[in-house]
C-alpha cells in the first residue's frame, strides 16, 4: 500500500487538486443563481483576498501613471488649450440652443408622463470612480474600480459614462468594486430600439460583442438605429444610450431570430472613469430643473426676440414701401416746408385716421379743368354766360424749379379758350 | 570538496528559485495581465502567468511542484475575473504537471524544444478551458474560435521566449 502512494505520487496529487477545485466550481455552480450575479459569501472571500493582495498594487501603479500622465498632460502639455477653450464654449452655446429646443418638449414630456401617473426613474446620485485594473482575460470583461461599498456602492448598480452604460457592479469589496461590463458573455440589459421602440435583451458573447438574438426579422429594424436601455431590468435607468445597430443577420444558431451586433455607446476598452448610479427619483433631480427651466426661458427669449425681429423687419419693409411711394410720388412732398420730415410720426392723439392729406403741387399751366378755376356752384346763375376769365389763381413757383423755368409761367400763363358762340365782348389784345 | 553522483536527469539539470523569486515572479505575472490590458486593450491577448507557469515547471522538473504552481497561479488569476473559481487553475495545474513531467524527458533549454512546448500548451490551455466550460459547467453557449487561439498561442509563444531567457538568470542550480 505504501510502495502504491510512493509509486504514483504525483498523479495523486493531481488528482487530489483537480478534485479539489472540481468540488469547488460544483460548489460554485449550484446555486440557482442569474448569469452575473454575484458570487456567494464563500466565493466572495476568496475573491476578496485575491483582490486585497493584488489592487494595491494596481492603485500603486495606476497612481504613478495618473500623476505621471495628468502631470504632462495639465503643466506641460498645454499646447491648442485655447483653440480648445474657444471649441468648447462654441459647443457649450451650440448645446444650450439645442437644449432650448428640447426643453419645451421635455417639459411637455414631464407634464403628460405626470398626468399619466408614469413610473420615471431618473439619475439622482452617482459616485464617480476610476478604472485600476482588468481581470486580464479576455474571457472574463471585468474591470475593477477604486471605490466600493465604504463609498455607498452595492451589487447590481449601474455602471455609465457620459456616453453610455458600461456595466453593472459584480462584486463589492470595501474598497473595491468589480464591474462587469456589457460585452461579458455572462452579461445582459434590456434594451429598446430608439426608432420602432421594439424592445428586446441585449447580451454580450465571448468575443466581446454586444449582441441582440431575441427578435425576429423586421423590415423597420435598419443599421445605424440607436439602441437605449429600457428600464426594465430594473439595473440600467430608462433612456441611457447603449449602442447603434451595426449590422443585422440571420442568426444561424438560433432561427429565425436575427443576429443584431451592436457598436457600444461607450468605449469599453478605453475606459479611465465610470459613473456608478447609486441612486434614483421618480422626478428630475433639482440641477436637472435647472437646467430645463433655463432652457425653457432661452427658449421663450428666443421666440421674443423672433418675435421683435420679425416685427422690426416689418415695419422696415413698410417704411421701405412707403419711401418707395414717396419718391415715386411727387405730390407726397410739401414744397411750401421742404423741411419737414414725413417720416416723423405724428404726435399721440393728433394724427389723422387715414394719415396727412398731400397737397397737390401748383399747376404749372392752369386750365379750366385746374381745381380751383372753376367758380363754386354757388356763384353760378343758370343761363348767364359762363364768365371768360376766371379766377385768378396765384400758384406759388414750385420750390424745384429754377427761376428762368419759373418765369415764362408765371409771366405767360395759359389762358382758357373762349367757347366759339360766347356773346360776351373780347379784350382787343392790340388795345 | 564535496563530490555528488549524479543518478539522472532530472537529479543533474533540477533548478529551484529563491522564495522571493518564486513568490514574486507569479504575483508580478499576474498584476502585469491585469494592468496591461487597461491602457493597451489588445495585451488582453497576452497569458503571462501561463508562461509562468511553464517556466517553472519545466525548470524545476517536479511534476507535483509544478501541479501545485499551476493551481495557485490558476486560481489566483480566476479569482480575479468574473468566472467560477478553479478553471484555470483545474486547467493550469495540468499543464504545470505535464510540463513539469516533460522537462524530465527532454531537454528544455533548447529554443526549439521552448517554441514547441509554449506552443503546445497554450493550445492546450484553450481545449481544457472549453472542456470545463463546456462539459463540468455547462455552458452550452461557450465557444472557442480555434484561428484566434492558433495567434493567440503564437503571439504567447514569442513574447514567452525572451521573458524565458529572463527567467533564467533567476536559477539557483542546486
Amino acid at each position: 500500500m505504501e510502495s502504491f502512494f510512493t509509486r504514483f505520487k504525483n498523479v495523486l496529487v493531481l488528482v487530489a487538486i483537480l478534485l479539489a477545485q472540481t468540488i469547488g466550481l460544483a460548489v460554485q455552480v449550484r446555486r440557482p443563481v442569474e448569469p452575473g450575479a454575484p458570487d456567494g459569501s464563500n466565493v466572495t472571500l476568496i475573491r476578496y483576498w485575491a483582490v486585497s493582495a493584488v489592487t494595491p498594487l494596481e492603485r500603486f501603479f495606476h497612481g504613478l501613471g495618473y500623476i505621471v500622465r495628468h502631470g504632462w498632460s495639465n503643466y506641460v502639455d498645454l499646447r491648442h488649450t485655447r483653440q480648445q477653450n474657444h471649441d468648447l464654449q462654441e459647443q457649450i452655446a451650440r448645446l444650450r440652443l439645442e437644449q432650448a429646443a428640447l426643453s419645451e418638449d421635455a417639459i411637455q414630456g414631464h407634464r403628460l408622463q405626470a398626468l399619466l401617473d408614469f413610473q420615471q426613474h431618473y439619475v439622482a446620485a452617482t459616485v464617480a470612480a476610476q478604472v485600476i485594473g482588468t481581470s486580464g482575460s479576455d474571457l472574463s470583461r471585468v474591470l475593477y474600480i477604486d471605490k466600493g461599498s465604504k463609498d455607498g456602492l452595492k451589487p447590481d448598480q449601474a455602471v455609465i459614462t457620459p456616453d453610455g452604460i458600461i456595466g453593472k457592479l459584480r462584486d463589492v469589496f470595501p474598497h473595491t468594486s468589480q464591474v462587469l461590463l456589457i460585452n461579458d458573455q455572462t452579461s445582459g440589459a434590456g434594451v429598446v430600439l430608439a426608432t420602432t421602440r421594439i424592445r428586446a435583451i441585449l447580451r454580450g458573447s465571448i468575443t466581446g460583442q454586444i449582441l441582440i438574438n431575441n427578435l425576429t426579422p423586421d423590415s423597420r429594424i435598419k443599421p445605424g438605429e440607436q439602441v437605449l436601455s429600457s428600464g426594465g431590468d430594473q439595473v440600467y435607468p430608462r433612456g441611457l444610450p447603449v449602442g447603434t445597430i451595426e449590422s443585422i443577420a440571420p442568426d444561424p444558431n438560433n432561427q429565425p431570430y436575427t443576429l443584431i451586433k451592436l457598436r457600444p455607446a461607450a468605449n469599453l476598452n478605453q475606459l479611465e472613469e465610470v459613473l456608478v448610479i447609486t441612486g434614483t427619483q421618480p422626478t428630475l433631480p433639482v440641477q436637472a430643473q435647472h437646467d430645463l427651466a433655463a432652457g425653457a426661458a432661452t427658449a421663450e427669449a428666443q421666440a421674443a426676440a423672433k418675435q421683435l425681429a420679425d416685427q422690426q423687419a416689418a415695419e422696415a419693409a413698410a417704411r421701405s414701401a412707403a419711401q418707395i411711394v414717396a419718391d415715386r410720388l411727387p405730390s407726397l412732398h410739401d414744397p411750401d416746408h421742404p423741411d419737414t420730415n414725413d417720416a416723423a410720426p405724428a404726435a399721440p392723439g393728433t394724427a389723422a385716421p387715414g394719415g396727412v392729406v398731400p397737397k397737390p403741387l401748383p399747376t404749372l399751366h392752369p386750365d379750366r379743368y385746374t381745381p380751383g378755376i372753376t367758380p363754386p356752384a354757388a356763384d353760378l346763375k343758370p343761363g348767364a354766360p359762363e364768365s371768360p376769365n376766371p379766377t385768378t389763381v396765384t400758384n406759388p413757383p414750385p420750390a424745384t424749379q429754377s427761376p428762368t423755368a419759373q418765369q415764362p409761367a408765371a409771366t405767360k400763363p395759359r389762358k382758357p379758350q373762349p367757347p366759339p358762340d360766347s356773346t360776351q365782348p373780347q379784350p382787343n389784345p392790340n388795345n | 570538496m564535496a563530490t555528488r553522483s549524479y543518478t539522472s536527469r532530472r537529479e543533474l539539470e533540477q533548478h529551484s528559485f529563491s522564495p522571493a523569486v518564486a513568490i514574486l515572479v507569479p504575483l508580478a505575472a499576474i498584476l502585469l495581465q491585469a494592468l496591461l490590458p487597461r491602457p493597451f486593450p489588445r495585451l488582453a491577448i497576452l497569458d503571462l502567468p501561463l508562461i509562468i507557469t511553464v517556466f517553472f515547471a519545466v525548470s524545476r522538473r517536479n511534476p507535483v511542484a509544478g501541479c501545485l504552481t499551476g493551481a495557485a497561479i490558476g486560481l489566483l488569476q480566476d479569482a480575479l475575473t468574473g468566472r467560477p473559481i478553479g478553471v484555470n487553475g483545474m486547467a493550469k495545474s495540468v499543464i504545470g504537471y505535464i510540463a513539469a513531467s516533460i522537462g524530465v524527458q527532454v531537454d528544455v533549454e533548447n529554443l526549439t524544444t521552448r517554441i514547441f512546448i509554449n506552443f503546445g500548451f497554450f493550445l492546450l490551455n484553450s481545449f481544457l478551458i472549453f472542456l470545463i466550460n463546456r462539459r463540468l459547467l455547462g455552458n452550452a453557449d461557450f465557444h472557442i474560435l480555434w484561428l484566434h487561439e492558433l495567434i493567440r498561442a503564437a503571439i504567447n509563444t514569442a513574447v514567452a521566449l525572451p521573458i524565458f531567457f529572463l527567467l533564467d538568470n533567476t536559477k539557483r542550480r542546486e
